[in-house]
């Protein structure tokens, strides 16, 4: 590149659109008409009106729009971050987590950890997880790179407490067995895509 | 040594346009790897035979195909690593490798450190095209320790060719699986080799060679060690930690005097209990093969939480007061070092009976031969390729001379020897080539004089040994046939260059040492023969050249890690804790004469013996301090601690700590005594040996190991005996269980040492055998 264009200072010749601007009024006089008649339009008693409206839709017919939280809660974007859960298998009700250990891998906050061990069925059984919330920043890669979508962002975003020991819990974040019908499949990070299907090559099998 | 690498002819070798140079006679791949230059390669396994199973290393050479592992470069070679054809072929080979293999990465114990997924990945295999019918395959525990599972095997044969090339077990074989046969129209449809390899896989799987559903071996796990693949990992290991989790911590096992290089391989406890435990032991398998006890025996460590100020206290008023210290070769060359500058500034004095044993007789050899050391190490033994042992009972000893023994009948189309009191059913299926003679107890010397008829150049030989050899009547009086092995020792000769004898602790614990130390130099002297010794434990070598160690005294003793008036030890059970191997930097003096780091692998909050030095005398801040201070007139060298470099380099070269500096004088005739055969045994014999696996009290410590002590007896001399005995020596008695060693035959028991509360050096006195009177209770 030539320095022909560094040279060339004279920046302020671009096609700038000029606006029609009326001159600003001069004397006391027109100032004060220019303000009445900006000020007092119709517009205003239609705002009222509006306002009124609500006012007696809320109180007098029961149309409140306000949102009493905490008695009544906004829903939430499927993707929405919040404490994790974990979730079962809906033939079964075992739960999902194969300890696989990626998630504690991948975790930036160093915040997940979980011990396994061989089980009386010879599986890899998860004996114990954890997750410090104290640390967790809510990244969404626990989520993303779980593998059974075992782990995913629930919407208990209320997580004030005495103690954040109390979300840590696997058996805390685990759907409870008996609400096994209610389990709602994961939408948000790291869900799999509507079209997965498509964009899967199939293996071929020989039976 | 260096100066026979020098010799090795070297030849010039193009990879990829680029010319390197390369050991003549060595495979393409080990070419390529000492280089650095990757070609990709499952089934083969440095120091053991190709196999050719992956065919993954496929390579042009001069216009030709060929598998690298199998074939040697050749000066002027031209080596193209990847042709379009070559790339096709490995990624045909890594798609049928992939065909129903089970996709539960996640559950898996190899995942993250495995090759298939490394292959898979490298290799972009992406999509399959090829299928077949799965075979039920059943997962199953072979041993204690080993457990198999056959449906995420990729039958490779690493762990076959390793249990047979280097451990000599080969209690693992590879059998008929029962597959489905392949679709006939694939041939010549699909990349060849990755067809025939698809056709041999499909056929076979691996089981025990002997037939049964168990493994009839050593329990090394060096199975375990090279599978790629999660299909054989250990039963304590699995499903217990991903590999990533773990930290490796590079050290030296201190289990027995191969101070084999091991990374032990930690992580926290628990979540609720975050001190560090080690799940496992790991090693360089290309380069150096562990035994059970290496691998399985690691959580000896002694934990102690805190520094307990009156045991200390107690410590120094008995280290002021002590004439006597005891221990054991479980030592590092430091505490070494410290326990001979307490004798030089205090004047106590050290015993140690195993290291002064092989003191002595180094002594006698040394004064014999002008050699500072025995000539050779292991790993020329295994480069040797007519290996003779004497004196040791190989299979328990010492795992490493035992590899070494039957890696040359594998790998060199070697012969070998076995001269053993005790009868051994192992040894003789290392190979084809192999003489036992089982002599009788006593006859060592007339076994060097055998060797040294058979091998050493007559007209230097000095008079006072010539006039002993009588071939025939030494064959005869080692129990062998003089006509029968005339006839196989001219088979055995035949092409042989490199000859190596392997002697042990017999010949230190043995009336005759200095006389048996002689001829060992007389051989040397007059023949092409090197001979590599054992030291009896550890760090025993360490031990004998750094201390000036005593054979008796008496007064107030301190025992450390070994009986005493005042108890320091390492289990745990002593008056004062001190670390264990695993817990505590420092140096180990291995039989290879090499000085090797060892780092810690646990924490360790109580004292050390540095801190009693501290007391007592005056000791640098720590216990590596001491590392440049070890005596530079016996070899070491003024080396600190971290600069010593522990690992091995692409091309197998070992890069642990350092060698041994060894120096020789001249020195005049050797004049031997006559051999007379009247300190031969008979009747009932015991001999002081270790089941395989146990060295120590910290091998018996270990969770894993739990070879008892008791009485060992091949399986008809067992029977023999009943199922409790009581062992009577002219000094004591000792009741114990009888146990079948399958691999044993002959009258003579084994009773072993690693308990050393059982005072079994007391009972066996100067030799490993001893007449006894055994009956049952």
């Amino acid at each position: 590149m030539g320095l022909e264009k560094f040279k060339d200072r004279n920046v302020g010749t671009q096609n700038y659109i000029k606006l029609d601007l009326t001159h600003p009024p001069k004397d006391g006089w027109s100032k004060f008409k220019q303000v009445l008649s900006r000020a007092v339009q119709p517009e205003l008693f239609v705002g009222l009106w509006v306002t009124l409206r609500e006012m007696n839709n809320a109180l007098f017919r029961g149309k409140m729009h306000t949102t009493q939280y905490p008695l009544e809660k906004l829903p939430i974007s499927p993707r929405y971050r919040a404490i994790h859960d974990m979730l079962r298998l809906l033939e079964s009700g075992h739960y999902r987590c194969i300890g696989c250990g990626l998630c504690e891998k991948i975790c930036i906050s160093n915040c997940i950890s979980m011990d396994t061990r061989y089980d009386e069925n010879q599986r890899k059984e998860v004996s114990e997880y954890t997750i410090n919330f104290g640390r967790c920043i809510f990244c969404g890669y626990c989520a993303e790179v779980c593998p059974e979508l075992a782990i995913v962002h629930g919407g208990r975003y209320e997580n004030a407490s005495e103690q954040r020991a109390s979300f840590s819990l696997f058996e805390d974040m685990l759907t409870p067995i008996d609400n096994l019908n209610l389990q709602q499949e994961y939408q948000g990070f790291g869900a799999i895509s509507p079209n997965a299907d498509d964009n899967i090559k199939k293996t071929p099998l020989a039976y | 040594m260096s100066e026979m690498q020098s010799v090795e002819n070297m030849v010039s070798i193009k990879i990829d346009g680029v010319e390197y140079k390369a050991k003549e006679g060595e495979y393409i791949l080990n070419a390529a790897r000492a280089n650095d230059i990757f070609i990709p390669a499952i089934c083969y396994l440095t120091r053991c035979s190709p196999t050719l199973a992956c065919r993954i290393c496929l390579v042009e050479a001069d216009g030709k195909q060929v598998y690298s592992c199998n074939a040697k470069v050749k000066e002027g070679m031209e080596i193209t690593t990847t042709t379009p054809n070559i790339l096709e072929e490995r990624r045909a080979i890594m798609e049928v490798y992939d065909v129903n293999h089970p996709l539960q990465c996640g559950v898996c114990d190899q995942s993250g450190e495995c090759e298939l997924q490394n292959y898979t990945l490298e290799l972009e295999v992406d999509s399959q095209s090829y299928s077949i019918p799965d075979t039920k395959r059943e997962t199953k525990n072979w041993s204690s320790v080993l457990h198999y599972d056959a449906g995420l095997c990729i039958v490779c044969e690493r762990c076959t060719t390793v249990c047979k090339d280097m451990i000599g077990d080969a209690a693992i074989k590879t059998t008929k699986r029962g597959g489905a046969a392949l679709d006939k129209s694939l041939r010549g449809n699909m990349p060849k080799d990755a067809y025939a390899m698809w056709n041999k896989l499909q056929k076979s799987i691996i089981a025990p060679s002997n037939g049964t559903e168990n493994t009839d071996c050593s329990d090394c796990g060096e199975c375990v060690a090279v599978c790629p693949v999660g299909a054989l990992v250990s039963r304590d290991f699995q499903y217990t930690t991903n590999a990533w989790d773990l930290k490796r911590i590079p050290a030296t096992c201190a289990h027995c005097s191969s101070g084999c290089q091991i990374y032990y391989e930690t992580k926290p406890t628990s979540i609720s209990d975050r001190t560090e435990k080690i799940y496992r032991v790991t090693n360089e398998w290309n380069y150096v093969s562990l035994c059970g006890a290496g691998r399985f025996g690691y959580d000896f460590e002694n934990r102690v939480e805190s520094k307990d100020t009156k045991a200390f206290a107690n410590a120094i008023t008995a280290f002021n007061k002590a004439k006597v210290i005891n221990f054991t070769s479980v030592i590092t060359n430091e505490e070494a070092l410290m326990l001979q500058t307490l004798k030089e500034k205090k004047g106590i004095k050290l015993i140690n009976r195993e290291a002064r044993a092989f003191q002595i007789f180094l002594d006698f050899y040394s004064k014999a031969s002008g050699n500072s050391l025995y000539t050779t190490d292991f790993k020329e033994v295994m480069k040797s390729d007519f290996v003779m042992s004497l004196g040791t009972s190989l299979r328990n000893d010492n795992p490493n001379a035992r590899y070494a023994f039957n890696n040359v009948q594998k790998m060199n189309k070697g012969a070998g020897i076995y001269f053993h009191p005790v009868g051994d059913t192992l040894v003789p299926t290392f190979g084809r080539t192999i003489e036992v003679f089982n002599h009788k107890v006593g006859y060592e010397e007339a076994v060097l004089l055998l060797i040294i008829e058979l091998f050493a150049d007559k007209d230097k030989l000095p008079n006072s040994v010539k006039e002993q050899l009588d071939r025939a009547k030494l064959v005869e009086a080692l129990g062998g046939d003089s006509a029968k092995f005339e006839k196989s020792f001219d088979k055995m000769m035949k092409k042989k260059e490199k000859f190596s004898l392997i002697v042990g602790e017999d010949l230190y614990f043995h009336q005759k040492a200095e006389n048996i130390a002689k001829l060992i130099a007389v051989l040397e002297n007059c023949s092409d023969i090197k001979v590599a010794m054992i030291p009896p434990k550890t760090n025993s070598l360490g031990v004998a050249l750094i201390c000036d160690l005593d054979d008796e005294a008496d007064g107030f003793t301190i025992g450390y890690n070994a009986s005493g008036d005042f108890r320091l030890s390492a289990l745990g059970d002593g008056d004062l804790d001190m670390p264990a191997m695993n817990q505590q930097e420092g140096t180990l003096t291995n039989m290879h004469k090499r000085v090797t780091p060892t780092n810690a692998g646990l924490d360790y909050h109580g004292y050390t013996l540095n801190d009693i030095m501290k007391e007592v005398l005056s000791a640098p801040t720590h216990t590596i301090d001491w590392t440049p201070l070890l005596p530079t007139d016996k070899g070491f060298k003024a080396i600190d601690f971290d600069s010593l470099p522990n690992g091995y380099s692409n091309d197998g070269t070992e890069n642990r700590g350092y060698l041994l500096d060894t120096s020789t004088v001249e020195v005049g005739d050797i004049e031997v005594n006559k051999f007379d055969d009247s300190i031969a045994l008979d009747g009932e014999i015991a001999y002081r040996c270790n089941p395989q696996r146990q060295f120590s009290d910290f091998t018996d410590k270990a969770h894993q190991i739990f070879e008892e002590f008791a009485l060992y007896a091949s399986p008809k001399k067992a029977e023999s005996l009943g199922k409790r005995v009581v062992v009577e020596f002219d000094n004591g008695n000792l009741e114990l269980d009888v146990k079948v060693d399958d691999r044993m035959a002959g009258d003579i028991v084994a009773i072993p040492d690693f308990k050393s509360a059982e005072n079994i050096y007391e009972l066996f006195g100067a030799s490993r055998y001893q007449k006894v009177i055994i009956r049952e209770v």
